[in-house]
């Protein structure tokens, strides 16, 4: 069942044309990486499917809203981790998480639980009193994405979500994002070869706006006619590959 | 729901910094002591307590439209506003998620100043309760001109615009440290063409249990606000879709 269906998106900013008629559909509990170099279209694509910025061109509809028409409606099952680590500085762990019960009206009797299980499927309950603006980035990622998981979104966007992270955090955030995986339709963008290769169950790659290429990374690579991804994703946007 | 949620974080965020504090309730206490203090020693009737007191209150709002407009701006600054967008928060919760929190702040700071004036001697009388009543309509003028710097500039320039520009506005052209009569002129016509002087004025008549003196200040204050309200919404509303 498809959880999103794009259909001729485009997005104008005066001259520069950021996505142009992008079509694509992606599957329910999917892991659907959006690869590409600095301004392929990538965020753009993600801030219109998340409601932030409205289409100059075409539609999309997450499990079968629209982001045009019914952007209240997408709003209450999407979730986004936005690029930049997006958490109150001066609120704890917990303060945090509580704000978006809040926000998302979990009922009150609810928020404990809610709150506890989420601390503890990130494993944030060592941190849990906090101030968010003192956490190391690592911690502050973690964060921004149990806030993003409050909602119980049926569809979540990660925009970079381990830029600027070292290895071993990286690496604790790839696993967390392995338990996700097929929960809940995910949609990430990443500057990292190795980890849409590791993580997604499709990759699309852009360029200035235009979807290249959208499919396994096994298939990318036969495609690309290396052994090597990091070499396919070059070779795709350099337009070597046939 | 999702008003009080914001709301609430709104302020934890604002009396957890410390500065905020220092500023928002130390800054006039101490001059409601020091000027008192002065005063003391060298009688001039605008500092006496029942003159002074109504001003500080009202300057002490300045730093309302401060912590009004920094939190705003930093949030603008971080990506915290542009997870909120994706959620089903609207304008309105926005809006008053940041205006509403910081009323109960100011009410505190003005019954805080009138203790500190009690102190020091200011007759205790039902006008003072009128005072901190209509305090309220003054911290509303505030708070949306911190909804409208914190909607325009950065939290860097808010930090000058509102910290040092508005501070001092609402203090030279209020008639709180001297009598605009005793420069009179130009200086004069543009203080009462602001709100600043008005709110002042408003408040000692209240105090004064004066109700009919402090009525047509009321209007200014009132009137101004009501203009600052409109344009603090429609510039919040510009940057939200500007996001």
């Amino acid at each position: 069942m498809e959880a999103i269906r794009i259909e001729n998106l485009s997005k104008r900013y005066k001259d520069v044309l950021a996505v142009d008629n992008l079509n694509l559909t992606i599957e329910q509990g999917e892991l659907f990486s959006l690869l590409g170099v600095n301004g392929a279209g990538k965020t753009t694509t993600i801030k219109m499917l998340s409601c932030l910025t409205r289409p100059t061109g075409g539609d999309a509809f997450l499990n079968g809203k629209s982001i045009c028409k019914e952007s209240h409606l997408v709003k209450k099952i999407i979730a986004v981790s936005p690029q930049e680590t997006a958490v109150a500085p001066g609120l704890t762990v917990r303060e945090n998480l509580e704000l978006m019960c809040g926000v998302y009206e979990v009922p009150k009797d609810k928020q404990k639980e809610e709150v506890a299980k989420l601390m503890h499927l990130l494993g944030l309950e060592s941190v849990s009193h906090r101030k968010a603006g003192k956490l190391s980035g690592g911690w502050q990622r973690r964060l921004s994405i149990a806030m993003a998981l409050v909602s119980r979104p049926e569809i979540l966007f990660l925009d970079e979500p381990t830029l600027g992270l070292d290895v071993l955090a990286r690496s604790e955030l790839w696993e967390l994002i392995r338990t996700l995986k097929g929960k809940i339709t995910i949609i990430m963008t990443t500057h990292y070869m190795q980890e849409a290769q590791a993580l997604s169950d499709r990759i699309a790659i852009m360029k200035e706006g235009r979807l290249l290429i959208c499919d396994t990374a096994e298939n990318i690579k036969k495609s690309a006619r290396t052994d090597d991804f990091e070499q396919a994703f070059i070779n795709i946007i350099k337009g070597v590959a046939k | 729901m999702r008003m009080m949620t914001f709301a609430k974080r709104n302020v934890k965020e604002i009396l957890r910094d410390p500065l905020n504090l220092l500023f928002g309730l130390g800054f006039p206490l101490v001059i409601i002591f020091l000027l008192t203090a002065i005063q003391a020693n060298v009688p001039v009737a605008l500092f006496e307590i029942k003159h002074l007191t109504p001003g500080i209150t009202v300057f002490g709002l300045s730093f309302m439209t401060l912590f009004s407009a920094t939190i705003i701006a930093k949030d603008r600054g971080s990506s915290l506003l542009q997870r909120l967008y994706t959620t089903p928060m609207n304008s309105v919760d926005f809006i008053m998620g940041y205006t509403v929190p910081i009323i109960p702040i100011a009410v505190c700071q003005c019954i805080i100043c009138y203790v500190a004036a009690i102190i020091l001697g200011l007759k205790v009388t039902i006008g003072i309760l009128y005072a901190v009543l209509f305090i309220i309509p003054v911290c509303l003028l505030y708070v949306v001109l911190g909804l409208l710097c914190g909607s325009l500039f950065t939290d860097k320039q808010v930090g000058g615009i509102c910290g040092a520009l508005l501070t001092n506005l609402s203090a030279w052209l209020s008639g709180i440290w001297f009598d605009l009569n005793l420069v009179g002129g130009v200086f004069k016509k543009i203080s009462y063409a602001l709100p600043f002087v008005h709110a002042v004025d408003m408040e000692r008549a209240v105090l004064a249990e004066d109700f009919a003196g402090a009525a047509e200040h009321l209007w200014w204050v009132l009137g101004y606000s009501i203009v600052l309200l409109t344009l603090a919404v429609m510039a919040f509303l510009r940057q939200m879709k500007r996001q």
